[in-house]
Parts: structure tokens; sequence; C-alpha cells
């Protein structure tokens, strides 16, 4: 039970499980990022949920292809890390000015709202941008330096102009055959198998 | 490929003006007909081979003036801040004046990855990687001076509210402070920005390098980066609200900057308009430095296609409405200063004007008012001349206006028996040169060590990057791809392809 949460969490980041033979799954290459959207459309109609695109740029209209939905979870990060920022900035002010080292000048207040937003305002941005980052990070399982699919020579070309879908060996549907079958299918240009066992491309 | 840029020819005048942004502006971001990996190509080598004999001309220049900066604060540090000419009445000299003028050339870069971002600008692709960095390290060339201007450097953290055996706290209900926290938020955030927008194209340097030592620190520095939709999903969104609250941070930034004089009392600094001013001021000149660089960068580095005339000339417009917009605020000082009916306001603006600083106060004028109205012209403001030019004349008028700012109001001190003239030593000239050493060596190594443009968001804001392109057929998508599109997936029945067959056409994508 908690390691289907467990599992499903790492899915969600991009990080799929191997199987009993150390295969990590197949992966597919595409022409153009038009495939790839059809390809990962298809992918999904024919009920595969571990699988990945990839691409040089974020693609439009992707995310509802892989039926992946609004990624809403960056931006509660980022409002409780705004909030923590607000409330540092509040009991820092008020704390060392008002309790821990009260200075009466011309009998004004210790603590005084007014001339506290400036900093209010720039540690309320500067938690809420640490909050986004880190949960950029964390929700994508970042940073993550091994990754089977580095195994895949071809891969290489991710990061420049080439178009890839990954089914992940972990999917209840998986069939080394069948799936590579789906994926001719869909209009793939190359299909290897990634395996997870330490050796790269030949 | 080696061909690329040299071969192509720039259209003399193409584009429209009113087209940026929308669908039908979108092809002509980038000229050339650039495929994705011509972007990669373009953009990745000027990291991996040999730097142009320029670039070592330039870095070895620059990195003598980051020498003298340095020998000339620990002469500083060693004797004092009167090595500077600091005196009374005119306490804050050239150490804020340079403090300010930095910290305003920053925000340009923010302008444009966050503001411009959120108004789905696409062309700010071309030069945002640029003209972030160019934001971080004008933010370190001028957190330098407060730093040093403090006088005793070694308890400079004295500004911070770190528990200290004093147990003393840093005064909150002070500007200074503001400061403090203001810029180094900024900086911060800024350079979180900058880091998490560089993530996917270090993946692009590490899946290039060749050697193994390379591969391993862009390994390290890129996170293990795929481009998994997966990631990029949080990913966009992460970047979207780093560019909304970058956007509320870079105007606050620079209005508490204007706060440390608007909340004084002196006249000419204790005025309302300050912190609006100051914004559009800052934009200005940090406008008018990014043409400077991106002038220099695209000529040396054979970008014209990426970095085209229409990105020139759109920041020159706006250059053109910020210059305006300063000079306006310059007129609607000696307005306030008359309708206040207050003698001794009045009497500082008009000493600005005419009295012994009066050659500061036009050189000021002349540069931010009456020189950047020549953008007018769509011909001046399409010819690199005289970009470049007036770039240069802009930053030297929005210096002047800080100093104007700063020491006109300082010399005439409240007694008449106060009053001085404010007059540099070679200490903060050498100084001021110096800031520049510092700024240009650190761009001189991003341009040498960092992909110089955002290669993953201009092949994102490529015709060929929407999946619709395909659909079409004739090159002329419908949907207007990276700003969102309709969000409708499009599908298409699965096509059969028998056999696995190696790509060889790799440059079907084009």
């Amino acid at each position: 039970m908690l390691d289907n949460v467990v599992q499903e969490a790492k899915v969600s980041m991009g990080i799929f499980e191997s199987d009993a033979d150390q295969v990590y799954g197949l992966l597919a290459e595409f022409s153009d990022p038009g495939a790839l959207l059809h390809a990962a459309e298809a992918v999904r109609e024919e009920g595969y949920r571990h699988f990945d695109t990839y691409s040089p740029f974020p693609i439009h209209g992707m995310d509802e292809a892989m039926g992946l939905g609004n990624a809403s979870a960056v931006g509660v990060f980022t409002f409780f890390g705004g909030v923590t920022g607000f409330a540092v900035a509040y009991l820092l002010q008020w704390w060392t000015a008002a309790v821990d080292y009260p200075l009466n000048i011309s009998g004004k207040p210790f603590f005084a709202v007014e001339p506290s937003v400036p900093i209010l305002f720039e540690l309320t941005v500067l938690f809420a941008a640490f909050g986004a980052v880190a949960a950029m990070l964390a929700l994508n399982g970042l940073p993550r330096p091994y990754n089977p699919l580095f195994y895949s020579d071809r891969f290489e070309g991710v990061t420049d102009d080439r178009f890839f879908l990954h089914i992940a060996a972990s999917d209840d549907q998986f069939d080394a055959e069948e799936t590579a079958a789906t994926l001719r299918q869909a209009g793939a240009l190359h299909i290897e198998l990634v395996q997870d066992d330490g050796v790269a491309d030949p | 490929m080696a061909n690329s840029e040299e071969s192509k020819s720039i259209p003399a005048d193409p584009s429209s003006p009113g087209g940026e942004g929308h669908g039908d502006g979108r092809d002509d971001l980038i000229r050339g007909n650039l495929s994705f990996h011509d972007i990669t190509e373009l953009v990745s080598r000027h990291t991996e081979k040999k730097a142009p004999l320029a670039w070592y001309v330039a870095f070895a220049t620059a990195l003598s003036g980051t020498v003298l900066l340095l020998a000339l604060f620990a002469y500083v540090t060693w004797n004092g801040i009167g090595a500077w000419g600091n005196n009374q009445p005119v306490g804050w000299g050239w150490p804020i004046v340079n403090f300010v003028f930095w910290v305003g050339i920053g925000h340009a870069g923010t302008l444009i990855s966050a503001i411009l971002f959120l108004f789905r600008q696409h062309w700010r692709t071309s030069i945002n990687r640029a003209a972030e960095a160019m934001t971080i390290f004008a933010v370190i060339c001028a957190l330098i001076w407060p730093t040093f201007h403090v006088g005793r450097v070694w308890v400079i953290y004295w500004t911070l509210p770190i528990p200290n055996q004093m147990e003393m706290w840093p005064q909150f209900k002070s500007p200074l402070l503001w400061d403090v926290f203001a810029v180094s938020s900024y900086f911060i955030v800024s350079l979180l920005f900058w880091y998490v927008g560089l993530v996917p194209d270090l993946a692009t340097l590490r899946d290039r390098a060749k050697n193994i030592w390379r591969k391993r620190i862009l390994g390290f520095f890129s996170l293990g980066w795929t481009g998994a939709n997966r990631h990029w999903r949080n990913y966009e969104k992460a970047y979207l609200l780093l560019a909304g609250l970058a956007t509320p941070l870079v105007l606050s930034v620079h209005s508490v900057v204007s706060f440390d004089f608007a909340v004084s009392v002196l006249p000419g600094w204790h005025t309302t308009i300050f912190p609006p001013y100051f914004v559009a001021g800052a934009i200005f000149s940090g406008f008018a430095m990014v043409v400077t660089l991106m002038v220099i960068t695209r000529e040396i580095y054979g970008l014209k296609n990426v970095i085209t005339i229409d990105h020139l000339e759109k920041m020159n417009i706006i250059i053109l409405v910020t210059g305006t917009i300063v000079g306006f605020a310059y007129i609607t000082e000696f307005f306030m200063a008359w309708y206040s009916g207050v003698e001794y306001e009045q009497y500082a603006f008009i000493n600005r004007a005419f009295g012994p600083y009066a050659w500061a106060y036009w050189i000021m004028m002349t540069c931010n008012l009456v020189t950047p109205q020549l953008f007018w012209s769509k011909t001046l403001r399409r010819s690199v001349p005289v970009m470049f030019g007036l770039s240069i004349i802009v930053n030297i008028g929005m210096w002047f206006e800080r100093f104007v700012i700063t020491v006109t109001s300082l010399h005439r001190d409240f007694l008449p028996s106060s009053w001085g003239y404010f007059e540099p030593t070679w200490v903060d000239i050498g100084t001021l040169v110096g800031s520049f050493g510092l700024f240009f060596t650190l761009f001189l190594l991003f341009l040498r060590f960092v992909p110089m443009v955002a290669m993953s968001e201009v092949k994102g804001v490529l015709p060929q990057a929407d999946p619709h392109f395909y659909e079409m057929g004739d090159g002329h998508a419908d949907g207007n791809g990276h700003a969102g599109g309709d969000g409708e997936p499009y599908i298409q029945p699965a096509t059969v392809t028998a056999v696995e067959r190696p790509d060889t056409d790799r440059s079907g994508d084009a």
C-alpha cells in the first residue's frame, strides 16, 4: 500500500522503477512536436499511465495529451513560502524592536506596522521565490544525477532537437513486444529498450 | 552548419511595428529560417570553441579594471573613506551615486525577464538570458558601494539581523536598512530566476560535452534535467510564479532606493514623486545598457538572426518611452517646487538648474530628455551605430541624474556657513572606472561559459515548435504556440510505420 503511494509519487516526478529483468522501459523517438503530442495521446488512450515525453522545450497541449492536469502544487508551496516570509519579517521586526531591545525614541511606539511594510514585502517575495523553486525541484525529483535514460546515446539529442516518448516497465500494461507495437503504430521513428544495468549503449 | 549566420543575410526592414507578441508577428522573431538544431549550434558553440580574439582583448581590459577596483577598495579601507571626495557638507558623494546608478542598470534585466514574460512578449526570449545576467552583475557592482562606504567594512554584518555580542539589532525603521533587505532580496531572487532559466540550457551543453570533466561539471549544475514533460509542467509553473514575484519586487527595489532620499527632510529629496520616477529612470538606463551590450554581442558572436534589428528597435522604443517619462518627472519636480510655495524647495531647484552644478543638470537634461527623442524616427532607431551611441549617452545622462540629485541637495547645507562644492578625488574616478571593469569581467565570463541566449525558450517560440504547425502544412500555424494556444490537443489517427528506421534525416524538423 505504502509502496504503491511512493511509487506513484515517484512516477509523478518522472522517476520509474525497473522491472525484475532490469528493463527500464521502451524509448521511442518521434519526428516533431506534433507527432509526439499525438503519440502521447494515443499511448494514453491505450491505457498506459507510467510514461513520459521528453522534448527540448515545453510543448503546449502536452499536459492535456498526457492527462496530467494543472501543476497547482507549485502554487501552494509558493503561497506558503510567502506566508512564512511575511511571518518571519513581522516577528523579526516586532520582537527585536519591541521585546528584546526596546529603544525609546521621542516616545514613539517601539513597533509600528507602517515603517515595517518594506521589509514585510521584501521577505514575503523572497520566501515565496524560495518556495517556488524548492517546490519545482521537489516535485520534479531533481537533482537526479542518475537516470537510466542517460544510457541511450540517442537520448543525448533530447536537449537539442529530438523528441522522445518513454513507456516505463513499471506500467501494469507494459509488455516489450506489445508496447513496441503500440509505439510503432503511433508513428515512432526509432524504438529502443532501455535497461538499467549499468552498461551504456553498444 | 558552420555557414549559418554568415551566409544568411538580414532583410532590410520587413517588420510591422505593432505586430510583436501576437500570433501574426511570431514568424519574424527569429530570422533565417533556423531549425532547432541551428539554434543549439549557434548558441552552444561559443562556450565550446576557443573565444575570439576580441574576447581576450576585452577580458584583459576589463580584468585590469577589476584589479584597479580591488586595489582602490583596499586603499579606501586602509585610509578611510576620506580618500573619496566625501566630506561635509556632501557626505554622500560618488559612492551613493554609483550605487543608485548600478542598481538602476539591473532593473532592465528583470523587466525583460519577468514583466515582458507576463505580457507574453515573445521577443524577450532572444535577449532575456543576457539581460538577466546583466542584472545580477549590475547588482553586484551596486552592492560593493554601500559595503565599502560604511567605512568599517569588517562589520558590514551589523546591517543584518545576526545575534551578536552587543545584543543589538539593526534599526528596522531606517530606509537604509530597507535598502539592505530590498537589494539583497532582489539579488537572490534574480539569481534564482536566472538559474532556473539556465537549467535546460546547461543540460544541452552537458549532452554536447565531449570532455568527461566538462560533462560532470555541467551534469552537476543541470541537476539531471532531461526535458521530461512531467518536469516542464512544474518548471513552467515555477517560472511563471517567479516572474509574477519578480515584477513587484523590481518595482519595489528602486522605490526603496528612492526612499533613502525621499524619507529625509532635505529640499530636493523630500518628494513623493521619487519612487515612480526612480523606477522609470532605472528601466531607462537598464535598457540602454542592454542595447549597448547586445549590439556588441550579436556583432562578435554572429547572433544577428537570433537578436534581430527588431529586438533592438523594440528596446529603443522602451528607451524613448521611459526617457520621456523621466524628462516629464524632471519638469514635474519644478512645478511641484513652485506650487508648494516653499522657498527652500524652490531655491533647491533653481539652484540645480542655474547654480554651481548647472553644467551637470544640463548634461542630465540633454542626455535623458532631448537626445532619446531621436528615436521617434524609425530610421534612427533601427540604425545600429545611432542606437549604440545613444545608449551610451543615456547612461552618461543617468549617472549625472543621480549625481545631480545627490550632490546638489547636499552642497547647500541648512546653514550658509556650511555651504560647499563637491570635488571628486582620483580615488572616486578610479573606483568608478574599476566598477565598470568588474561588470565587464563578469559579463565576459558569462559570454564565455554560459549559453548567452535562452535556447530552450527561443526554440519554443519558433513556428515549428507549435504542434499545430504540422497539421496546417503551410508553415503558418494558427495558434500562438508558446503563449498558450487554445489548449485543445489535436488528435491525429496513428499512422503506421511498420519498421524501425534509422533517422538519417535530421533536418526533417526544420
